[in-house]
């Protein structure tokens, strides 16, 4: 009994001790509060509510737009942004057929070694190979962008959140500063190289707008490029990059739910069979 | 173990004959989950998440075997192999997305059943082992979950393997050597993704281990009930088959709709999307934060944000995370209540709904949020409160609390009366 009892006031001074702590930390938060004036974040904007082919739970590819996506990426973005995880092969996801792919591959030059020196060179692509990268290593990568190593996009929409309409938004976002902005804080002015975005957190970024005028590319299917035509298109393409197997994803999510509700009502209406035989009867 | 009125195997045929004289496994199965096991009649669906638990457990091991057969553990293709098999793999994405998910739900119906155990105080006499063993596999499962988040090599892999090896730097003198030991280098590289793979592959075995303990530890003196009394005779009790079973067929359809849901719709939901960045240690994360299920620790161990004495504030903040669920292991002899369920006691009942749960929930909220106020503020009220209740509050209402009256039996719980109630002793708390 003797031993409970300093069982349980041992207890008890530790709890007043770690209690103690954590209010005195809660106190000279407080104090702190009240005499220093809080840092405030820049205020950036969320990301534009946009409606996309693939939302929701029944959602598919609008492969027309991912055409045009790859197009936008391929002429503008690839630049100076990698690709890595998306071989050529993939492209057969969204619509080309295996010669399309082929002939798109082998209008890539891709890094290879020339079988007659054994020197590193570049040969043109087949539907294996990975999208090339722009620059040969990440030195180079940021030597030529001002020390801003431009990242992959492979799978920028799932490592944003709300990650398409982040990236959409982004690139249409592209505007100067508000006065009132700068007069609330003048820290977020752009600095020299860098470009102001409200939706990017820092409100400044190191990309220069990449899409600026409208007919930057021209379309194939005939769809008017305005910027907010190629942003949405490239930003579904990163959909696509990010995740190729959503829509497939989903669309056996469905069978498996509606497997398992039949299910589950079997083994309800088994449970409360075998239960009745013990019920109290009402 | 067990009731005198259990029902005893009798093997059928020859071949269960011959079984059974050899090796006794259908009778052990029998009696563990089958007639054999008479289980209190009146469990509610609360006692359901122990199968769970299991089960997830179950699903962690099938999905990670099958990952651990495509996945590399080198700092230089972790990150790649893990896009390899969400895109190349067949079937990749799925088993990829239901472990990640799979260890969430693991940590569900694990918090739910330990909050049951709490509110019913099912750690008394004579459960305490159960308890213990079950805080083990709850330790095991925070070591396996943590280093199994490394693996993919994002941001928030190796941000929170330097965060939580960090923790050990903060012991005095020899902080930093263990810190440097646990990772095999200065900071988390090759050398520490291989062991915290080797051992992500292992720790789940030897939670199955403990698990048998566990539940062989609870086929001594048998289920818990919602009324806290004991079995006393054979109306208290059903067979664990085909009662049980049937119950828990179907609260596992219940969790496996739910959990397929966030498989197939919402895969991401419960993930950072910075650990879709690849590992970068020359780029610092704006947040570093844990997964959803270490947020109320993470709360804990951030409310120390000043030197307590001579007690710098970081060890302060590690010393009472992991006491704070340390202290889990004293609860049988820190609640001496005789009874056991909180429907029958009335002031143990508001402390749990009102205090503990609400301070578990803003821990929850500000673990995963900035380290900015109103959340530290919070975090440090939540804090103080956690260590109250089970160090300062539970022992003391054991003490004055004066428990409603018990119902003689389960079978008088349940029925209304019970044929052999003794008028004049169904009041007294029969435990």
């Amino acid at each position: 009994m003797l031993k409970l009892l300093s069982v349980r006031l041992v207890a008890m001074l530790v709890g007043l001790v770690f209690a103690v702590a954590a209010l005195w930390a809660l106190v000279i938060g407080l104090i702190a509060l009240a005499t220093e004036e809080p840092a405030g974040h820049l205020p950036y904007e969320k990301p534009m509510d946009l409606a996309w082919s693939f939302d929701g739970p029944f959602g598919n590819w609008d492969k027309a737009q991912l055409q045009r996506g790859l197009k936008v990426y391929d002429e503008v973005c690839s630049a100076c942004h990698s690709l890595k995880f998306v071989a050529f092969r993939d492209l057969e996801q969204i619509g080309y057929s295996e010669a399309m792919v082929k002939a798109y591959a082998a209008a890539k030059q891709v890094p290879g070694i020339d079988p007659n020196t054994g020197e590193a060179t570049t040969r043109p692509g087949l539907p294996t190979d990975y999208f090339p990268s722009p620059y040969p290593n990440n030195v180079a990568a940021a030597v030529a962008n001002n020390n801003a190593i431009p990242p992959d996009l492979s799978l920028m929409t799932k490592a944003r959140g709300d990650g398409t309409n982040y990236v959409a938004s982004l690139l249409m976002g592209y505007q100067e500063p508000s006065a009132e902005l700068l007069e609330e804080h003048p820290e977020a002015a752009p600095g020299p190289g860098l470009y102001h975005n409200p939706y990017f957190p820092n409100l400044n970024l190191a990309m220069a707008p990449p899409l600026t005028t409208a007919g930057q590319v021209t379309y194939d299917d005939g769809t008017e490029a305005t910027v907010e035509q190629m942003s949405k298109d490239v930003a579904a393409f990163l959909t696509w990059t990010a995740e190729p197997t959503m829509v497939k994803r989903k669309q056996t999510g469905w069978p498996v739910l509606i497997f398992l509700l039949f299910a589950t009502v079997l083994a309800y209406m088994s449970k409360k069979q075998i239960w009745s035989a013990v019920k109290p009867k009402k | 173990m067990s009731f005198p009125w259990a029902r005893q195997y009798e093997p059928k045929n020859g071949l269960t004959k011959f079984l059974d004289e050899r090796l006794p496994l259908p009778r052990l199965v029998y009696n563990a989950i089958g007639a054999g096991y008479p289980v209190p009649r009146n469990l509610s669906y609360f006692w359901n998440f122990g199968v769970l638990a299991g089960f997830f457990l179950v699903v962690q091991i099938v999905t990670g075997v099958v990952l651990a057969m495509h996945y590399a553990a080198n700092a230089q293709v972790a990150f790649a192999t893990t896009e390899h098999i969400m895109r190349d793999v067949n079937w990749g994405w799925l088993m990829r997305y239901a472990h990640a998910n799979g260890a969430s739900f693991f940590f569900i119906v694990v918090y739910l059943h330990i909050f049951r155990g709490l509110f019913y105080s099912s750690y008394k006499a004579p459960r305490e082992m159960i308890w213990l063993l079950g805080v083990v596999i709850f330790l095991l499962m925070m070591a396996t979950a943590f280093m199994g988040y490394v693996l993919p090599w994002g941001q928030m892999s190796f941000w929170g393997a330097k965060v939580i090896t960090g923790l050990f730097g903060a012991i005095p003198l020899v902080g930093e050597p263990i810190q440097v030991w646990l990772l095999g280098g200065f900071a988390p590289d090759n050398a520490a993704l291989n062991r915290f793979f080797s051992l992500h592959f292992l720790l789940p075995f030897v939670i199955a281990g403990v698990v048998i303990l566990h539940i062989w530890a609870l086929h001594i003196p048998g289920s818990s009930n919602p009324t806290g009394v004991e079995v006393k005779s054979e109306s208290d009790t059903v067979p664990f088959h085909p009662y049980y079973t049937a119950k828990d067929g179907f609260g596992l359809g219940i969790a496996l709709l739910a959990y397929f849901a966030m498989v197939f719709f919402l895969p991401n939901a419960l993930g950072h999307p910075d650990n879709y960045i690849e590992a970068n240690p020359l780029s610092t994360p704006a947040h570093i934060v844990p997964e959803w299920y270490f947020w109320p620790f993470y709360a804990i161990l951030r409310a120390f944000t000043v030197d307590f004495f001579f007690v710098p504030a970081k060890l302060m903040g590690v010393i009472a995370m992991f006491a704070s669920i340390l202290l889990w292991f004293f609860l049988p002899w820190l609640d001496k209540s005789p009874v056991r369920s909180g429907h029958y006691r009335p002031l143990f009942r508001k402390f749990f709904w009102f205090g503990l749960i609400p301070a578990m929930i803003v821990l929850f909220i500000c673990g995963g949020a900035p380290a900015e106020e109103p959340y530290v503020i919070l975090s440090q009220i939540a804090t103080a409160y956690y260590f109250l209740h089970f160090l300062v509050i539970l022992p003391i209402i054991s003490s004055v609390e004066k428990p409603e009256p018990l119902p003689y039996s389960i079978t008088e719980a349940v029925l209304g009366s019970d044929k052999k109630v003794v008028k004049g002793e169904n009041t007294s708390p029969a435990v």
